[in-house]
């Protein structure tokens, strides 16, 4: 049974299994693969997109909960906050084998469109869900500090 | 770039990978790995039409002034395509905004790994130090061709030419053009026999910040993993392996799996039993659905506590020796004060973020491969065996690795081998297959940091000098049983059991390491810094318990014992200087601890800050570290890089086992396999030793001393000395 949702803006059926997660519908029917494969079990947010402007791992959720909403991945990223972040992966030269990176990117975007000014505790809590094996942390954190500096300026 | 941008990539990329299966080679890799910005998204359209200037097989130069540098080593996220082109564009003088780099064909002749050939492919932090006289010569040889081309153009001596950022220019005539103004010229002229390089002091890459050239792909998700690759009618496939280590099929039934909408086989092969389907989804479908019987009579069935009472056993008899300077046993027999010291280590998994995966598209007459590949000669051998083909007639497509801390590069390439024999299974027809390893499949699927058990005892005199010094490391070898080991096991030696250990820097009068070597059904691998990564935490911890002893902190036994190793001293005061280590003493409830480690000839020290609060849950607060690498290429890398291997060995200290019940691996994914996250990721300040020496590896040597330092930080704030890793409160929030 095809399911019809939005996804980055535009209108889509997807005729998968609806079972499916929508990680995998949305790499391998809809052809966008900047979301990433990391556990399968929502543990380490390489999936990470955004369900009506909610963080979600894509990995855990049926192609069926979408039908009808708003799904945004990497590609789709528009708002103020989303290019002031992936600005700020650039500025601090953030990735290093980059695969996590499209998850960091998304929960650091989703995370600055709700709180222009997040406190080092509000980063933790919002972003100890992305495991980077290469271990950028550090930088994660001062991007996510810049980027939220200039939103605001 | 833009989301319109980005959309009206994407079809392009597409149509380009759809010409994949009749283009060449070269042309392929070219597509998979130019970073993803718009610039050079372009050049992907409309490629240059103009005869490129290819003078060694590391450069190109197009007419269209693009610079191309071709790197015969994987990007795994060490920074190894932007240190490649530093050293490319530092000789070449080339404008950095115009370079790009793509991933080199297999081929060990035309891109061997001088450090650990002849064979190509990347590890033990090799990159820069294989790369540097290469790569210089061929940019200064690129250089000096431009130049004659311009002078033979222009009518003008060579010795009036000047280049920056990629323009030639002749002052007295004004005249100036673009490399790419003179390639048909330079494509024309003899390659000279030698040239001059820089003198450092000129470099305006070298020592500078040059962005990374793989960063705006890895931020827009435009960059290329073998997770990504799509082929046309490509079959996606998931094996099915035994839950113990050398169990192997008995019988199966593969109905059910056949059953599963969208699985279009189900093949035997001899890792397992393999679904191979339209999609990952029905492929996993398949593979829960799979009934396979299997038969258990030669696996490994004891349990990490069975293994641990053997190895604790064998370090009490003698093993065979690593190192014998003086009669260490008698010097600690006869010291005033004796001590000793037993340390456990886990075996670790790799872990990297993209689970492992490989694309192959196997014929009668050929094999081509799309990886994350680290390994490329052994991998094309063994595909080869495997396929019943020549190795020439293997091809590797070298793609972004989602990290790899040496899990990809293996003497058995296992992945690769499982990839192609599903596709021989399948009928060899040509048909693309990509393999997938789940989470599960890495955390079960072996080739392990190799469990460990340390035993040390060191004596001291009265005048607290230490006299005598015993290291006794019981493990697997790494090498054993692979094609390696006849060239790497002397005198029954594995020398990664032991590096870091028999190398110890300290002047003792008396040492002796021995080891003795085991074996079990695990199959175990390198894991980032090898041997290092227990070693440094035994030599490092065990070395703080005797200056305690001694009743001298740390950094001062240390540097006592360091005078004769200049640059080890020199990186271990400056971690101790810049951490405040005799300036600011820490408060109750919080330590610093010290380590230092040599591994691939580059030098780190750190200095770790811990909080322990009552509950003695640890907190790792600030790591201090002091790195001396040789030329510094690129600082920011070489940073990046200290960060990363702080992050990756603090956390497997922490968090990180692997163990065995009745022969099962107890761990499957990041629930019970625990990594560092952000919320324990401590601040990290990095310091580089300027030097002028060849540059030396920064991809694992970061991680050797983490591990030690905190620890020792850990017993500076509570007075308990960890002998047993994990730490047994690293997980307790």
């Amino acid at each position: 049974m095809p399911t019809s949702f939005v996804l980055n803006g535009k209108p889509t059926t997807l005729d998968a299994d609806p079972t499916m997660p929508l990680l995998w519908a949305v790499r391998e029917f809809a052809g966008l693969t900047g979301t990433k494969f990391g556990c399968g079990m929502a543990l380490c947010g390489a999936c990470t997109v955004q369900l009506d402007g909610q963080a979600i791992r894509s990995c855990v959720t049926p192609l069926s909960a979408v039908a009808g909403r708003q799904v945004t991945t990497i590609e789709g990223l528009q708002s103020a906050p989303a290019k002031a972040v992936q600005a700020a992966w650039v500025a601090l030269q953030v990735p290093q084998c980059g695969y996590c990176q499209s998850g960091q990117v998304m929960s650091a975007t989703a995370l600055l469109e709700k709180n222009t000014t997040p406190s080092d505790a509000d980063i933790d809590a919002a972003m100890s869900g992305n495991i980077c094996r290469c271990g950028t942390y550090q930088r994660i954190r001062a991007a996510i500090h810049a980027a939220s500096q200039s939103i605001k300026a | 770039m833009t989301t319109d941008a980005l959309k009206a990539r994407l079809p392009t990329r597409r149509a380009f990978l759809k010409s994949a299966g009749s283009a060449g080679a070269l042309a392929l890799t070219i597509g998979f790995t130019w970073a993803g910005t718009t610039r050079r998204a372009a050049a992907i359209a409309a490629p240059d039409k103009g005869a490129p200037f290819a003078p060694n097989a590391f450069l190109r130069i197009g007419s269209d002034d693009s610079v191309t540098v071709i790197a015969k080593h994987l990007e795994m996220g060490q920074g190894s395509y932007t240190g490649i082109a530093t050293i490319v564009a530092e000789e070449l003088d080339a404008d950095w905004t115009r370079v790009r780099v793509e991933s080199a064909p297999a081929d060990a002749k035309l891109y061997n790994n001088f450090v650990f050939g002849p064979m190509q492919g990347t590890g033990g932090s090799s990159s820069m130090a294989n790369s540097w006289a290469q790569l210089r010569d061929a940019g200064a040889k690129g250089r000096a061709m431009l130049l004659a081309a311009a002078a033979r153009d222009w009518h003008v001596p060579v010795a009036e030419l000047t280049v920056d950022k990629g323009i030639v220019y002749h002052a007295a005539s004004k005249r100036q053009g673009s490399f790419g103004s003179l390639v048909r010229t330079a494509a024309t002229l003899p390659v000279p026999e030698q040239v001059t390089l820089k003198d450092p002091k000129t470099y305006t890459l070298i020592g500078h910040y040059p962005v990374r050239v793989d960063v705006p792909s890895k931020v827009d998700g435009s960059a290329q993993f073998t997770l990504d690759v799509v082929l046309p009618g490509m079959l996606v496939a998931l094996l099915k392996r035994p839950p113990l280590f050398g169990a192997t099929v008995r019988t199966y039934d593969p109905l059910p799996a056949q059953a599963i909408p969208g699985v279009v086989s189900v093949v035997q092969v001899a890792a397992g039993v393999a679904v191979i389907a339209r999609n990952f989804w029905a492929a996993k479908l398949g593979r829960d659905a799979l009934v396979i019987e299997w038969d258990d009579s030669q696996a490994e069935k004891r349990s990490s506590s069975d293994l641990l009472a053997e190895y604790r056993s064998l370090a009490e008899q003698p093993g065979l020796s690593a190192r014998k300077d003086g009669d260490a046993a008698q010097a600690i027999k006869s010291a005033a004060h004796q001590l000793s010291a037993t340390y456990e280590f886990p075996y670790l998994a790799h872990a990297p973020m993209e689970p492992l995966d490989a694309v192959v598209k196997l014929s009668a007459s050929s094999c081509e491969i799309w990886a994350g590949d680290q390994f490329q000669t052994v991998d094309q051998s063994n595909a080869a065996r495997v396929a019943g083909l020549d190795p020439k007639q293997v091809s590797i497509h070298t793609l972004y690795a989602g990290g790899s801390f040496g899990r990809r590069a293996n003497p058995g390439s296992d992945y690769i081998v499982e990839a192609v024999s599903i596709a021989k299974a399948h009928g060899a027809d040509g048909t693309p297959i990509k393999l997938q390893w789940t989470r599960e499949d890495d955390i079960h699927g072996g080739l392990y940091r190799p469990m460990y058990f340390h035993k040390l005892e060191a004596g001291l005199s009265d005048k607290g000098e230490l006299t005598g010094w015993r290291h006794h490391i019981v493990g697997q070898s790494i090498m054993a049983d692979t094609f390696m080991a006849p060239m790497m096991i002397k005198n029954g030696i594995d020398p990664t059991s032991v590096e870091g250990a028999a190398t110890i820097p300290y002047a003792i009068p008396n040492i002796s390491v021995e080891l003795s070597t085991v074996k079990t059904g695990v199959p175990v691998l390198w894991w980032r810094v090898v041997g290092s990564s227990h070693t440094a935490f035994a030599v490092e911890a065990f070395i703080d318990e005797v200056a305690q002893a001694a009743g001298v902190d740390g950094f001062t036994f240390r540097r006592r014992l360091l005078e004769h190793e200049p640059r080890m001293k020199a990186v271990l005061e400056l971690a101790a200087e810049k951490s405040g280590w005799s300036s600011s003493p820490m408060p109750k409830g919080r330590g610093r601890g010290i380590a230092v480690a040599e591994a691939f000839k580059t030098l780190v020290a750190q200095v770790a800050e811990v909080s322990v609060d009552d509950s003695g849950h640890v907190r790792v607060d600030r790591v201090v570290c002091a790195v001396d690498c040789g030329t510094a290429i690129n600082p920011d890398i070489i940073t990046a890089q200290m960060q990363g291997g702080i992050s990756f060995g603090v956390g497997a200290v922490m968090h990180g086992a692997i163990t065995l019940k009745d022969g099962r691996v107890e761990q499957s994914n990041f629930n019970s396999y625990r990594v560092m996250r952000m919320n324990e990721m401590p601040k990290v300040e990095v310091y580089i030793v300027p030097s002028s020496e060849p540059p030396t590896g920064v991809g694992e040597p970061g991680v050797a001393p983490a591990g030690p330092a905190v620890a020792n930080a850990i017993f500076a704030a509570t007075g308990k000395r960890i002998h047993v890793l994990p730490f047994p409160n690293g997980g307790a929030a």
